[in-house]
């Protein structure tokens, strides 16, 4: 196998059989061992999405299937609530996505700033904060559900000391969405760990020639932490938003999209749609569009990520 | 660190002051966060450990007297059948999951952090981009495929395609193994290495912590994993714990103890597994963006 150690060196063309250069080789073996994702990325990724696209214009449940053509997508997109819960389901994951993403991405930046000031402890911090990210979410559903018991739970409570009275929470259409952003506020710690390591990476220097030039805390931070921080928080923005709109095992856990489909997610409603009813058309509309809603919001970041996002290079191409 | 305007004090005097200050209040809101963050895994303990009569005392009772420890035995004879099969199904699949994870994805990052090929390049973001995908788009394709392969209630649906890498590990290898020196694969070659031959002597015994951070991190989302196991699991004995977990709270909604004791047992694994490797996790995390 290696490159004909030993053996007589070849010279042009006494040479019998063709042999392959050393640059051939690795061309070929490259391929040959990346050809693994690429067969699964055929069979697992590439395939079903096209399959899924063409199962979105049939009427299919597990026995037959119809050509419907546009149907499916004319009846998901319905405003009336008896054939589609399509806006709705959307405009629940919104509102959590919407919610949830600024709330604990400032929580976990907040953090971050705080442990940076070399803290002692620092490490046990980190692994505080971080704990509740490496649990499992059906555990934790289980877990916040009894915090959030309406008459015995410990959040009620807390209120109560503050001579509040207590919230319905999940039992509640107004409040069972805040109460899932409340709940994916202490996964929080992740976005830290992400934040912290970009924070240590920004050069003291940059932090002492400001000082120098009498910048105070607040201008230090908005015109050094801030920029040099935005690259950080636009891929945490980007992989959060993503992962926040599948929100699933903790609404089927807790609500089962109840009350009154108030945390009918667009995940669970997919769900529901397609392993409960075997709608296995329509819900592959539904999958089709959501891949959609997903990719166009990523593309608006990226698209934003421009007015607000400063790589280093460009600093120091503006200097010169 | 604040540049203090003050002019009632001398100004070095304030200054110290000021960062005295600063780091009291630091302290004091770490303090404060981190008793809020593990506020409910003390009470979940609390409660697995109560007499009926406590867990809905008010004002509540932070420590229960007496730890009723049988709350433990009850709570994992409740389901029809014995508590270790759930416990013995989730390590099943998350241990393949990590032999699959090993065996597929250091070869896969070796060829795109070593070898050049036309395509390398364009293909590399290709995997990155899956990253991006949303799974609930392949979801009721493979379900299909699954099903006509007989896989339905079987544990393949949650292994095989484990076999043939993830994005995540690839690129988390691929950073890995592009900071070991070339000139350790140019020494392999003149000792006679060929391509297989400096990834198995070089790449991988020195890629030992990145290897090991991926098993954890495999372990963890398997063992995590609810909406696979949901799909595809039916029958009880076959069940992860995840799935079991869900089922309970369907049928004993308001036994509190019992559900905070299994939970607690679905929560050991992945906190041990943490604790264990806190350092080269939070490392992974940095690398990937993964956050559990």
């Amino acid at each position: 196998m290696g490159p004909g150690i030993g053996r007589p060196a070849r010279t042009g063309p006494v040479v019998l059989r063709p042999r392959l250069t050393q640059a051939q080789r690795e061309e070929l073996w490259g391929w040959a061992l990346v050809s693994l994702w690429v067969v699964g990325f055929l069979i697992f990724t590439l395939g079903p999405m096209a399959v899924s696209l063409g199962l979105s214009f049939f009427d299919t449940d597990l026995l037959r299937s119809r050509f419907v053509g546009l149907s499916n997508y004319t009846t998901l997109f319905s405003f009336d609530e008896t054939r589609s819960l399509f806006w709705k389901a959307l405009y629940n994951t919104a509102y959590y996505v919407i919610f949830s993403i600024p709330l604990g991405m400032s929580l976990g930046f907040f953090i971050a700033v705080l442990l940076n000031q070399n803290v002692r402890g620092q490490t046990a911090y980190r692994i505080i904060y971080y704990l509740p990210s490496v649990l499992p979410a059906v555990a934790v559903s289980l877990l916040w559900l009894w915090l959030f018991d309406v008459r015995f739970g410990i959040l009620n409570w807390v209120l109560s000391l503050f001579g509040l009275p207590g919230l319905p929470w999940l039992y509640d259409t107004r409040t069972a969405k805040p109460a899932l952003i409340l709940m994916s506020l202490w996964g929080s710690g992740g976005n830290m760990l992400i934040f912290l390591a970009g924070l240590q990476g920004i050069p003291t220097q940059l932090y002492e020639a400001a000082t120098i030039d009498g910048a105070g805390a607040w201008r230090r931070f908005t015109h050094i932490t801030l920029p040099m921080m935005s690259p950080t928080l636009f891929f945490v923005l980007v992989t959060d938003t993503i992962y926040a709109f599948q929100v699933f095992a903790t609404t089927y856990v807790m609500t089962q999209g109840g009350p009154a489909n108030s945390t009918l997610m667009y995940v669970l409603y997919l769900y529901t749609l397609a392993f409960r009813q075997f709608k296995m058309g329509y819900a592959s509309a539904l999958a089709w569009v959501f891949f959609v809603i997903i990719m166009g919001v990523t593309v608006l970041i990226f698209r934003s990520s421009d007015a607000w996002v400063y790589y280093e290079t460009e600093i120091g191409g503006r200097r010169a | 660190m604040i540049g203090s305007r003050t002019h009632l004090l001398s100004p070095l005097r304030s200054k110290r002051l000021m960062i005295r200050l600063q780091h009291a209040v630091t302290h004091c809101l770490l303090i404060v966060g981190a008793i809020l963050v593990l506020f409910p895994l003390f009470w979940m303990l609390s409660t697995s450990l109560k007499p009926p009569t406590q867990i809905k005392a008010f004002p509540p009772i932070w420590i229960p007297k007496p730890f009723v420890w049988s709350n433990y035995v009850r709570a994992v004879t409740i389901f029809p059948i014995p508590f270790y099969v759930f416990v013995a199904n989730s390590t099943y699949i998350s241990l393949l999951n990590v032999v699959a994870a090993l065996v597929s994805n250091p070869i896969i990052a070796y060829a795109f952090a070593r070898l050049r090929f036309r395509g390398s390049r364009t293909l590399f973001y290709l995997v990155l981009a899956t990253m991006m995908l949303p799974g609930q788009v392949t979801m009721i394709p493979l379900f299909l495929l699954f099903r006509a392969l007989r896989w339905v209630n079987t544990y393949n649906p949650l292994i095989i395609p484990s076999f043939f890498g993830n994005a995540y590990f690839v690129f988390l290898l691929r950073q890995f193994f592009s900071t070991i020196p070339h000139e350790l694969d140019d020494a392999a070659k003149i000792d006679g290495c060929g391509v297989l031959g400096i990834f198995f002597r070089i790449i991988l015994p020195l890629s030992k912590p990145a290897l090991g951070i991926m098993a954890i991190f495999t372990f963890t989302g398997a063992w995590n994993d609810f909406m696979g196991p949901l799909i595809y699991v039916s029958e009880m004995k076959m069940y992860p714990l995840s799935v079991a977990l869900s089922f309970l709270r369907g049928t004993y909604r308001v036994l509190w103890s019992e559900l905070m004791v299994v939970s607690f047992i679905a929560m050991l694994p992945p906190v041990a597994l943490f604790f264990i490797a806190q350092r080269s996790y939070i490392q992974g995390i940095v690398v990937t963006g993964i956050k559990g």
